[in-house]
């Protein structure tokens, strides 16, 4: 598992291992991101033909980051890395997070990072088709984020189940 | 009680109530904008797909999920990882077995204890796994060849899942959604006499399965329906993640039972079938069903090696007890953790974030198979006939529950 770090280490020098996660991790810039899924997807020793998943994580107001989790796994030298990128979260009324798209290597990124824009609200620069994808186009908020909270109602349905408000509407 | 309608009835809901990639300005003359779904028998399920078609070809296929959004990435946010467990059922309801194997698997990988598990449990498991492995199949094999037309395999092959549904309600209580496998052991012990009834399935189900083979894969209407269609190269599918029996048809021999020998999958002895392109090219609709009617087989036999264990090496004995690991409180260290397992349909991983303070999992992403294999439709779709679509999303074998989460 450490070649993986050496071959990186050539061109991006300052990237620690990380092996209290499971698989092992590395932490890299957002900016690097593209140039070391390249590098991990074409040098013939490292392989990484499969990404297996995406998630997104919201740390919250106070930690004031989120974070994008790349799952790998290479088939043929099989062996997984994970790889982690910080990202600012924004405050209300800005732009927000952007991190760039992978899905030029690995076409599987497509869903996953629409899944992410949806639920968390990251945005993927350079992705060619960013829609919501498993929550309604008009739906408002990213549900997966701690300062989430409910639209009150969603075309003419109220959202949030209330228990009071059915009994006095039902008693009418 | 009169109840009151909730919402107020406008025109307008019906109008785009579901929006489209494309506009009507977008397509050219000749060009038709179709909708599939959600209602349509032969989308599994609550899908849409928006079809744009030039006379008969496809010209592109845009799938429209989150019909069957049960938010269960939010639930996780406020349930303990005992919990979760149901929830994990009604993700891929038609192998409930399986996900709780692959749930528990990585939980208790988080808290160290894998390799204490006892060796019985561990053959219960994979035990239970496996009649739900085929009955997963049963219901992809059945319901395609619904689609191409041939019914009475679907009726057989519904009946033949009914014992499996009864076995498995006599072990856990339910038929589907069994929440019998929990963080560190069973709900209960296999009830007395299981393995035999278990034993006597298998002796039913052999010659159902050769009878399978002739009525079905090797019908003439069913070959010309899946034989050359839909044909999925091996690097396609690899660098769209698909992964399971439609990976293996492809030709690439990937079975996270092999290649990660979790639980006690290696000390079973099983095949791995892949497409050869019997009837067509490697990695048609053909392929695709004729892996998981072989899958159906080596299914088989590790149900027969596992029950020759539990009445062999580890038998019932009167102290077992398969709650005896079970912990009281789930407190992993604190860390990430990306597990996965072999689910009917593909790989089923879980991304776990554990803060080390609480019994509630900061983050827990569940990676379907069938959400990553659904990404793959249009790619087939396009350029075929329209009525290929039917045979090319059928033969993915996608469950809703889990596209959709």
């Amino acid at each position: 598992m450490l070649k993986v770090l050496e071959i990186l280490k050539a061109n991006f020098p300052e990237l620690i291992l990380d092996e209290s996660t499971s698989p092992v991790s590395i932490s890299i810039p957002a900016i690097d991101l593209v140039a070391i899924c390249q590098e991990l997807y074409q040098n013939d020793q490292l392989y990484f033909d499969m990404l297996s998943c995406i998630t997104g994580i919201d740390n919250g107001e106070e930690a004031g980051t989120m974070e994008v989790i790349y799952n790998l796994y290479s088939i043929s030298n099989e062996q997984s890395v994970m790889l982690k990128v910080m990202l600012d979260r924004n405050k209300e009324n800005e732009a927000m997070p952007s991190i760039p798209t992978v899905i030029h290597i690995w076409k599987t990124a497509d869903w996953h990072e629409r899944e992410i824009f949806d639920l968390l609200g990251i945005e993927f620069t350079n992705h060619p088709d960013l829609r919501r994808i498993l929550m309604p186009a008009d739906w408002e908020g990213h549900p997966l984020r701690k300062d989430y909270k409910d639209m009150e109602r969603y075309r003419g349905m109220s959202v949030v189940y209330d228990r009071d408000e059915e009994a006095t509407t039902t008693d009418k | 009680m009169a109840t009151k309608i909730q919402y107020q009835f406008k025109k307008d809901n019906l109008i785009n109530s579901v929006p489209t990639k494309y506009k009507e300005s977008d397509l050219k003359s000749e060009e038709m904008l179709i909708n599939i779904g959600p209602q349509h028998p032969s989308t599994h399920g609550v899908l849409r797909l928006e079809v744009i078609t030039r006379g008969e070809v496809i010209k592109d296929v845009v799938p429209h999920l989150g019909y069957l959004h049960r938010c269960f990435e939010k639930h996780t946010e406020s349930l303990a990882y005992n919990q979760i467990i149901p929830y994990v059922d009604r993700m891929d309801y038609l192998a409930a077995m399986n996900s709780e194997h692959a749930y528990a698997m990585g939980v208790e990988k988080m808290l160290g204890i894998t390799e204490q598990i006892p060796k019985r449990v561990e053959y219960i498991r994979v035990l239970v796994a496996e009649l739900n492995r085929i009955a997963s199949h049963f219901v992809a094999v059945g319901t395609y060849g619904m689609d191409m037309g041939a019914l009475t395999p679907f009726f057989w092959l519904m009946r033949d899942r009914e014992h499996i549904m009864r076995l498995l309600e006599w072990a856990s209580g339910a038929r589907m959604l069994y929440n019998y496998i929990w963080v560190g052991g069973l709900f209960y012990d296999i009830p007395v006499g299981f393995e035999e009834k278990c034993l006597e399935f298998i002796n039913y189900l052999k010659p159902k399965l050769v009878e399978l083979d002739t009525v079905l894969l090797q019908n003439k209407i069913f070959i010309d329906r899946t034989a050359n269609v839909g044909v999925l190269p091996m690097e396609l599918a690899i660098n769209y993640g698909v992964t399971g029996p439609i990976l293996r048809a492809s030709g690439l021999r990937l079975d996270l039972r092999k290649v990660d020998g979790y639980s006690v999958y290696p000390e079973l002895d099983f095949d791995i079938p892949i497409g050869k392109g019997e009837m067509g090219q490697v990695g048609d609709c053909w392929d695709r069903t004729s892996v998981r009617v072989e899958e159906i087989h080596e299914s088989i036999k590790i149900i027969e090696q596992c029950v020759k264990q539990l009445l062999g090496d580890h038998k019932r004995t009167k102290n077992f007890d398969p709650q005896a690991l079970v912990p009281k409180k789930i407190r992993p260290k604190a860390g990430d953790y990306y597990t996965r397992a072999e689910n009917p349909k593909g790989e089923l991983g879980f991304f776990f974030r554990a803060d080390g303070r609480s019994d509630k999992p900061l983050r827990c992403k569940a990676r379907g198979p069938s959400f990553v294999n659904l990404s793959i439709l249009p790619e087939l779709a396009k350029g075929g006939m329209i009525a290929d679509l039917v045979a090319v999303l059928g033969s993915i074998d996608i469950v809703l529950g889990e596209v959709d989460r």
